[in-house]
């Protein structure tokens, strides 16, 4: 007499179990976790094959690639998660090279005693937002560290893609003259973070922009492929990403207060925090810099996109030797928006 | 933002420009002080400096919480951070200022010192409740403004009886860092420095009233204006000094009448007044040591003086020689001056006290003023055009 042959004969109790070390080592039970909980959310034909690899075919050109990592706290904020936001994040560093993304991985290096629950809500949100996005997670690793040697979760991911013919965009390649646009509002992702941080107790109803702006970007490439700089001003806010090109380009900017676009909320927040907006991460914009002559359309097809309906025009680069961004304030006067110090702190005064 | 907006109209900002122009005498110079950190943000960060007239010069004083706490005070706080079972909890500015050998409190985390940033004296009270077995410090600092939610936390405390809760007290006095300006050789005798009149502190006056701003402006001869931090409260705070220099008044007024008045905050003085007294001499970063310049509490509550539970050590090293951080709080020299600025002193990697905190005079010129020196025509460009 046989038995039915069955791998695991209890499924993975999700709703009360955790991650312990044996989910981890290489057998059985890590074998469950990847099949029971990866592979079924992720559930594409290169993770299918269930090889320590994906194999799929590429076609010629330029590619791109890119790797990142989520440390994250909290986990859930409103508007996303740390799955979402891998995601998201790194589909976007494919984009600013102007590339279509075409696939992921995503390696889990979860802390013991994390409750398969909430591994569950994040993997279930990242394989959402990847399939949202059209493009899969093709390959994953999974690792479980000792209590006390991880914050719950960490994911690092990579991201490859595809560069459309004759678009070439880089950080070094912003010019004096040139338009710098941005996609929408600032500060909403980190302010959002930020209010569920326990020590800071604040209500607030603004939500993450974590989202993918493959597609927004794939149409602004269509009507104007001569783009010079594209950018995502995730950690440091719009300062830090403007000083970055700046430096890459050697150029100067010069930006006008007014012009920025700040939900009242996230300036309320801010205000309260003694944050300044500028420096506040977004995890759904981008940084255009256009030659002054595609400004208008681009912006155009900006404001088009659902993810750009608040898109702006906020200043111009200009030659300068030191490569400040400045900026008019809304009084009238100048200041230099210089990078962040260490991290932003509030001031206690 | 209601309440805020109003307070940072571009359009009330170029009018009130328009009337100091109109008002200053062409052939005098006013040099103006603003006491608080407060003030020399909001005027680096709205580029407030672009609308005064050339003869009307700001000079940034001393009145940054966070620059003016000395190195070894710091020192003491990480000293305590490393003693077995505390943790230290201070406000978030604290963290990175160094102390001796660079290190700061977020060093000493680094390290393994369990060090929270606090948004509020509760907080601290908070974790002590929470970790009833480690000792929970709170690094008070600042000035009359931040003194009274320490003294609020002692009283709960010990309305809760937890005694694994203690203060290390940093609170310093407004009133006497002026007077020592004032009473500076430079000030007071060479008369090398100018300082014609003063920028009141706008929170910490909330407490202490306008009252105590009353002596030295009639003992030094030099006009006051109690501003709040909005744009539109220092340019009218210059604008009514312009007039008090003009007419030779020297009084105080009060810009900031919608949240201070001549006595302050009654309940809360009393609390400070009951609980803690006047140190003989405290040290500043960059005044030197200022005599009853700072507070420490009353014997009654001994108890919850984490300088009475340790033998907290009371070192004063001293700050890099080639700082010139005091006589740039004087007002004698501009952050340019120093050599040290922007070479090895930088906000990442600060020496000297100007350059801790964002509101430190040396780092708000470094990050909102550095391009005034840019080479002329260097920074010259298409002015942006708008599209709204």
């Amino acid at each position: 007499m046989t038995l039915p042959r069955r791998a695991h004969p209890r499924p993975l109790d999700i709703a009360h179990g955790r991650v312990d070390l044996t989910h981890g080592g290489g057998g059985r039970a890590m074998a469950q976790l990847v099949e029971e909980l990866f592979i079924k959310a992720f559930d594409n034909p290169a993770l299918n094959q269930r090889n320590d690899q994906a194999a799929f075919d590429v076609p010629a050109g330029r590619m791109v690639m890119t790797t990142d990592g989520y440390v994250i706290s909290p986990l859930f904020f409103p508007g996303g998660d740390i799955g979402s936001l891998a995601v998201h994040g790194t589909v976007n560093d494919v984009a600013m090279a102007g590339a279509v993304p075409l696939s992921l991985s995503a390696g889990f290096i979860i802390e013991e005693g994390f409750p398969l629950a909430d591994l569950k809500r994040i993997v279930d949100s990242m394989a959402r937002a990847s399939r949202e996005a059209g493009v899969p997670v093709v390959t994953g690793d999974t690792k479980v560290v000792e209590k006390g040697k991880g914050d719950g979760i960490f994911i690092t991911t990579a991201g490859i893609g595809m560069v459309p013919p004759g678009v070439e965009i880089s950080g070094d390649k912003a010019q004096a003259g040139d338009a710098i646009l941005i996609s929408g509002t600032m500060g909403d992702h980190g302010v959002a973070v930020m209010s569920q941080r326990e020590s800071l107790g604040f209500e607030t109803d603004i939500l993450s922009d974590s989202a993918a702006l493959h597609t927004m970007v794939a149409e602004m490439i269509k009507t104007s492929p001569g783009i010079h700089v594209l950018r995502d001003p995730t950690r440091g806010g719009l300062a830090a990403t403007l000083n970055e090109i700046a430096t890459q380009s050697g150029i100067g900017m010069l930006i006008e207060e007014n012009l920025v676009p700040v939900r009242p909320e996230v300036r309320g927040a801010c205000e309260l925090l003694g944050l300044d907006p500028l420096y506040v991460a977004n995890e759904g914009k981008l940084i255009c810099i256009c030659a002054e002559a595609d400004a208008e359309v681009v912006l155009a097809v900006m404001r088009a996109h659902p993810l750009g309906e608040n898109a702006a025009r906020i200043g111009t680069c200009r030659a300068d030797s030191h490569h400040f961004v400045q900026m008019k304030t809304g009084m009238g006067g100048m200041r230099v928006v210089d990078w962040l110090a260490g991290e932003q702190l509030p001031r206690i005064c | 933002m209601k309440y805020i907006d109003e307070f940072r109209d571009g359009e009330v900002a170029r009018a009130i420009a328009a009337s100091i122009k109109a008002e200053v005498d062409a052939g005098a110079s006013y040099h103006i002080m603003e006491f608080c950190g407060g003030h020399t943000h909001a005027i680096s960060r709205y580029g407030l400096e672009d609308l005064l007239p050339a003869n009307v010069r700001m000079i940034h004083g001393p009145g940054c919480p966070v620059c003016v706490l000395p190195i070894g005070r710091i020192d003491a706080a990480i000293w305590l951070a490393r003693q077995p079972g505390v943790i230290l909890c201070t406000y978030g500015d604290m963290l990175r200022v160094p102390g001796s050998k660079r290190v700061s409190l977020l060093k000493a985390k680094a390290e393994g010192c369990d060090i929270r940033m606090v948004y509020s004296t509760m907080d601290a009270l908070k974790l002590a409740t929470t970790h009833p077995d480690q000792q929970v410090v709170f690094f008070a600092i600042g000035f009359e403004t931040t003194t009274p939610p320490t003294a609020v936390a002692i009283k709960q405390a010990q309305a809760l009886g937890l005694t694994n809760f203690s203060v290390f007290c940093n609170h310093v006095l407004t009133p006497s860092a002026i007077t020592q300006i004032l009473d500076s050789p430079e000030v007071r005798e060479l008369g090398t420095v100018k300082l014609d009149a003063f920028i009141g502190p706008a929170h910490v006056s909330t407490i202490i009233g306008s009252r105590p701003y009353e002596y030295f402006a009639e003992e030094y001869q030099r006009p006051v204006v109690i501003a709040g931090f909005e744009p539109l409260d220092v340019m009218q705070a210059v604008r009514m000094l312009v007039r008090q220099i003009n007419d030779g008044r020297f009084e105080v007024e009060n810009e900031f009448s919608r949240a201070v008045t001549r006595d302050g905050n009654e309940k809360a003085k009393s609390l400070v007044a009951e609980m803690f007294e006047l140190r003989r001499v405290f040290e500043w970063r960059g005044l030197g040591m200022v005599p009853y310049s700072a507070l420490r509490l009353k014997e009654p509550y001994a108890a919850w003086d984490a300088e009475r539970r340790w033998d907290v050590p009371q070192d004063t090293p001293a700050d890099n020689k080639a700082c010139e951080c005091g006589a740039i709080l004087r007002g004698v020299k501009k952050p340019l001056d120093c050599k040290l600025f922007g070479t090895v002193c930088t906000p990442e990697n600060p020496m000297g006290s100007c350059m801790v905190s964002a509101e430190g005079a040396c780092a708000a010129y470094w990050t909102y003023g550095r391009f005034r020196d840019a080479a002329p025509g260097d920074a010259e460009g298409p002015e942006p055009e708008s599209d709204e």
